[in-house]
């Protein structure tokens, strides 16, 4: 089919992307002056990509909504970020590094792209040192790493509990000094409401300046998309408040394939929910596994007990705990992935065993580890987390167990790209969290920072050159042509539509609304009733949304509501993609488990035979279902096999 | 502005040395030879200026740097701020005009009459000297004038303790091992400043 | 809980602004500090009147977006935090809570509680950065840091860069956001080739912003949610003076 070409470069596996960079097409010095990219979002990829662009000589145009491009949501990723560099010489490697992703995510990602990522997985380490981003350092003054989600080797590299925060300040760094330079058009606060295509190529967007209210339109020769994921669709997630999936899902109506959208990663190690009006979940990192135990009652009449506040864990003795992650998985223990991890938290308390008020908590326990390496050595390596447990909650880890449950916390799906990170629409490109990535149906722990990374400093600024070598002798765009116009006035139309509803119900009250359908049908274990309810009440709050949606204050203002409002509107229809997809997929794999596809022993059963493949959805009008491309998955360097972490 | 600052503070020690002299030898004339030595000496006249143009100095700065920072802050909290702070760092400009108003009238008592006044004179092998140490006996005989005295050195203390420390820090001096010294010696130097002050009026008034 | 509220309301960056009051019911001391805004916000949603605007996004404490200031202290009575992870239980039932915009000349209001703290970028751009392009870094291991340095730099820079530092400071001076960039930098090796310019550099652009200047009055200090230590002015300092003279 012609819409879905990989273009994965010929020859063995670990030669493709030095083929593919040899034989490339380049843009001269000269010539990149010419040439205009905007880049939507400044997280990883985003600041990355576009610092990198930048320095390389061409004119970049760079977007976010918030305040400063140094608040972009990669901000937040606390545990570490993975290398291939076997700097402690325990036998890691490239290919090692591949291996374990492919793995992990459940054999559904391309094996090229995978392989691409472990490679280049090293030149971010030494790009991110010489940027000074301090990463922890052993007394030796070398580098230090700890090991991470299961992984048999220590491969990652980290910065206290804020390795998320360095590695972009490093980028946004990058950034500002491109921006100083003349080299970045840097719009903060200005967010993406459509994609401007001419003649089949992305030539530019339509942005609203937040604070005005105003349109204003943007070309340039090419469009990088790094908005980040979509987990805001479930409302409760370990996402920003802001972050939402609007850019994409422009795109998306555009002609750009969806890849994969029921792929969503739930992190085992949140803190519960706690009441109605609560907006955000909290994530601890992964790390705390390392040393932490997770355990329930083995009892129902204690856990009822805990549910009523009766007891705290500490009356709990230690015969009568069930460490249910070290019973089921003996070789991996606390430490499985994530979708097992949270699989098996949410399986205890469905069965009556949660530990808070809502029953909806599992514990995580230091007292082993307390007693075993002393307070001193667990407030070193956690010290920063369990402050922010305390503050959050007013419980002290250091005394009792903490609380955790499962969260949504990042998507694997996204926009789809070929090899070269190109979407489905000519000079449109997706890079990090926004694409459908290289994660397969589940990510591995430290992976989602390596990956932005490295789509933004070392693949994209090569591969979109081979697109852009094409548009040398393309002048730059007016924006006063009949595709702005015709863009913009979309826009205008659909805002003044949503201001004109002028109904009862807040934008927050459906959107909650449509988070507790998406938690309950498509969270973390789907069925087909389940999901052809979930579609039906979907199509029925999107109605209510459309007739019953109250937005205060006007058009032309900083009108948050609005903006709410606006990217709620694309969360409605893309909730209605994913439980599309999901329905598809009958099998369970990764962060997709389908409860008709389980082992005896309940366990995630893949159909590798029939669904070895990325689900590549394409819009088609308004009314009517998206149409399915498939783009199968061929596995030669690796054995598939049934994924074992017992 | 340190800089200066960190010269007054060598000044008030001298200063204070002086006054000490009156104490400890309990002889008016040694104070008044010492004065006159003061007043005389080439050397001590060309530092005169020069302390004079480090006051200026400090002033100006002061000044400068005051405006700068309302101008910082155009329009100010409704709540007064509660952050836990170096107390009278908030206060600095405050205790600088009543330290400087003391100035000016411990100027007009004393070192205005010296130079272009009447102050009693006493003539020792053919030199003649203002006899300061009467002066302030009598001066100091008076409550009010005692108290005032004395409260501008208090006045003179809160902007000392933060001004001392302060000093250091804006050299680029702070860190885990110096600063708790530098603290220290802050607090010694404010209460050895107030407290040495303040023992001649209170000595010639309750003689 | 029940809550008196008296929060400034400014529509847009010309108009004057001023307090309004209101009352808030049922709040659980289990929700934070922003949680408590939403419910107030849904109130004024469902009276057709307008939400308290205010800056926010991740809500964990890390992006910096979040900043107002809450009875006289930026982020509220609780310290190492920000404003949106202070939670209600830091309060008292009945208590009057005032809460205020970012004030200082660099941070003008944008719209109720929301400023612009842009002169923050314009500073990190006057060299807050190494200048390596992509691509031509050795390997990382070839550079070695002691690890006292490493853990000082990242100490400076855990700054978030939320401007509490400039709002707590009577003089609204920048000092520690800057000390803490320069200190970050300046103490590892990758920094040190760039260190004087890049200090005179942002001292320069940090008055022309119209920030006050410091007078180590130390409140940056105490209401910084990443604790960075008054320290990093010192540092700043001292590399100033190196870069001088």
């Amino acid at each position: 089919m012609d819409k879905i070409q990989s273009r994965i470069p010929e020859g063995p596996l670990a030669e493709k992307w030095s083929n593919f960079k040899s034989n490339q097409n380049l843009v001269n010095p000269a010539n990149k002056r010419k040439l205009d990219v905007i880049v939507i979002g400044t997280g990883l990829a985003g600041a990355s990509a576009a610092a990198s662009l930048a320095e390389m000589g061409f004119k970049v145009k760079s977007f976010c909504y918030q305040d400063s491009p140094r608040r972009a949501h990669s901000i937040a990723a606390q545990g570490g970020i993975n290398a291939a560099k076997n700097y402690q010489n325990d036998g890691d490697s490239i290919y090692r590094l591949f291996f374990d992703t492919v793995k992990g995510g459940d054999y559904r990602s391309r094996e090229a792209n995978v392989y691409r990522l472990a490679e280049v997985s090293n030149n971010i380490i030494d790009q991110c040192v010489a940027q000074g981003v301090p990463f922890a350092r052993e007394y030796g003054g070398t580098l230090d790493n700890r090991s991470f989600g299961g992984a048999l080797v220590s491969r990652t590299f980290y910065a206290r509990g804020q390795t998320g925060q360095q590695l972009l300040l490093g980028a946004y760094q990058a950034l500002n000094r491109q921006i100083k330079k003349g080299n970045v058009e840097m719009y903060p606060r200005m967010e993406m409401y459509n994609l401007v295509v001419i003649d089949g190529k992305a030539r530019g967007i339509i942005g609203r300046d937040v604070i005005t209210g105003k349109l204003e339109r943007f070309s340039a020769h090419a469009v990088v998309l790094a908005s980040g994921g979509y987990g805001n669709v479930f409302f409760l997630s370990t996402m920003a408040m802001g972050a939402n999936a609007s850019a994409a899902w422009q795109c998306f109506k555009k002609g750009a394939l969806f890849g994969n959208p029921c792929f969503v990663q739930i992190h085992p190690t949140c803190i519960p929910v706690h009441g109605e009006y609560q907006s955000k979940l909290t994530l601890m990192s992964e790390s705390l596994r390392n040393d932490g135990r997770i355990w329930v009652p083995k009892k129902k009449e204690d856990a009822e007990r805990l549910q009523r506040g009766e007891i705290t864990g500490m009356d709990i003795p230690e015969e009568d705990r069930d460490y249910y992650l070290e019973r089921r998985y003996p070789a991996f223990g606390n430490l499985v992935p994530r979708d097992v991890a949270s699989r098996a938290a949410k399986e205890r308390c469905d069965a009556g065993f949660g530990v808070n008020s809502t029953g909806l908590a599992v514990f995580l326990d230091f007292k082993d580890a307390i007693e075993r390496l002393g307070k001193d050595v667990i407030e070193a390596k956690y010290g920063n987390l369990f402050q922010m447990y305390e503050k959050i909650t007013d419980d002290n880890p250091y005394e009792v167990p903490m609380m955790i449950y499962p969260a949504i916390h990042y998507s694997m799906g996204g926009i789809w790209v070929d090899y070269e990170l190109q979407t489905s629409i000519p000079g449109l490109f997706a890079i990090g969290e926004s694409n459908f990535s290289d994660h397969g149906a589940n990510r591995l722990g430290a992976s989602a920072l390596m990956q932005g990374l490295a789509d933004g400093y070392f693949v994209l600024p090569y591969t979109i050159q081979n697109f852009l070598a094409h548009e040398i002798n393309t002048p730059r765009f007016k924006t006063d042509i009949p595709e702005f116009e015709a863009a913009e006035k979309e826009v205008q139309e659909q805002l003044e539509k949503l201001m004109a509803v002028k109904g009862t119900k807040s934008v927050d009250t459906l959107h909650k609304h449509l988070g507790r359908i998406m938690w309950e049908y498509v969270g973390m274990a789907r069925n087909r009733d389940g999901l052809m309810k979930a579609r039906k009440e979907l199509k029925m709050l999107k109605q209510e949304f459309w007739t019953d949606v109250k937005i205060p204050g006007n058009l032309d203002d900083l009108n948050p509501e609005l903006q709410k409002a606006s990217r709620l509107a694309d969360f409605l229809e893309l909730g209605e993609l994913m439980t599309m997809d999901a329905l598809n997929r009958e099998e369970s794999c990764g962060g997709h488990f389908r409860e008709e596809y389980k082992t005896d022993e309940g366990e995630a059963l893949r159909n590798d035979k029939d669904f070895t493949y990325v689900a590549a959805w394409e819009y088609k009008e308004e009314g009517k279902d998206p149409e399915l491309h498939r783009e199968p998955l061929i596995f030669e360097n690796i054995e598939v096999k049934q994924r074992n972490y017992k | 502005m340190s800089l200066a600052g960190i010269f007054l503070l060598t000044f008030l020690l001298v200063h204070l040395g002086i006054n000490l002299l009156v104490i400890i030898f309990d002889d008016p004339m040694v104070y008044n030879k010492a004065a006159h030595f003061m007043g005389t000496n080439v050397l001590i006249k060309i530092f005169e200026i020069v302390l004079f143009g480090g006051l200026l100095l400090h002033m100006i700065y002061a000044l400068i740097l005051q405006v700068q920072n309302w101008i910082a802050r155009p329009k100010r909290y409704n709540k007064a701020n509660y952050s836990n702070t170096s107390f009278f760092s908030k206060f600095m400009i405050h205790t600088a005009v009543i330290i400087m108003v003391f100035l000016v009238i411990h100027f007009i008592d004393f070192y205005f009459k010296a130079k272009f006044g009447h102050a009693a004179e006493i003539h020792i092998d053919g030199v003649t000297y203002h006899d300061f140490a009467a002066e302030i006996e009598d001066k100091f005989k008076m409550l009010p004038f005692v108290i005032f005295y004395i409260a501008a050195f208090v006045f003179l203390g809160f902007h000392l303790i933060h001004g001392f420390q302060s000093a250091f820090k804006t050299l680029g001096l702070e860190n885990k091992k110096y600063t708790p010294v530098i603290q220290f010696l802050a607090a010694l130097y404010t209460v050895i400043i107030v407290g040495g002050y303040s023992i001649m009026p209170l000595l010639i008034y309750f003689k | 809980m029940n809550l008196k509220l008296k929060i400034w309301r400014q529509k847009d960056s010309k108009s004057r602004g001023k307090f309004i009051n209101y009352q808030l019911k049922n709040i659980s001391p289990d929700s934070s500090f922003l949680e408590m805004l939403d419910v107030l916000n849904e109130e004024l949603i469902s009276k057709n009147e307008e939400p308290v605007v205010f800056d926010h996004d991740c809500r964990e404490g890390i992006c910096g977006a979040c900043g107002m200031y809450i009875n006289g202290r930026p982020h509220g009575p609780d310290s190492l935090i920000t404003v949106c992870q202070l939670h209600m239980r830091k309060f008292n039932d009945g208590d009057t809570i005032v809460i205020e915009p970012w004030r200082a000349r660099a941070f003008p209001v944008i719209k109720d509680l929301a400023v612009d703290r842009s002169a923050f970028d314009k500073l990190i751009q006057e060299g807050g950065y190494v200048s390596v392009n992509t691509g031509s870094a050795p390997d990382a291991n070839s550079i070695p840091v002691k690890k006292e340095f490493a853990d000082l730099a990242m100490d400076a820079a855990a700054c978030i860069g939320c401007g509490a530092c400039v709002a707590a400071c009577k003089n609204a001076s920048a000092m520690l956001f800057v000390g803490a960039k320069i200190s970050h930098l300046a103490l590892l090796p990758q920094g040190k080739v760039e260190a004087s310019e890049r200090v005179s550099r942002m001292v320069v652009k940090m008055d022309e912003l119209g920030f006050g200047n410091c007078t180590n009055t130390g409140a940056c200090e105490a209401e910084c949610p990443k604790g960075i230590k008054l320290t990093n002015i010192a540092r700043l300092n001292r590399e100033y003076y190196k870069a001088v003279f």
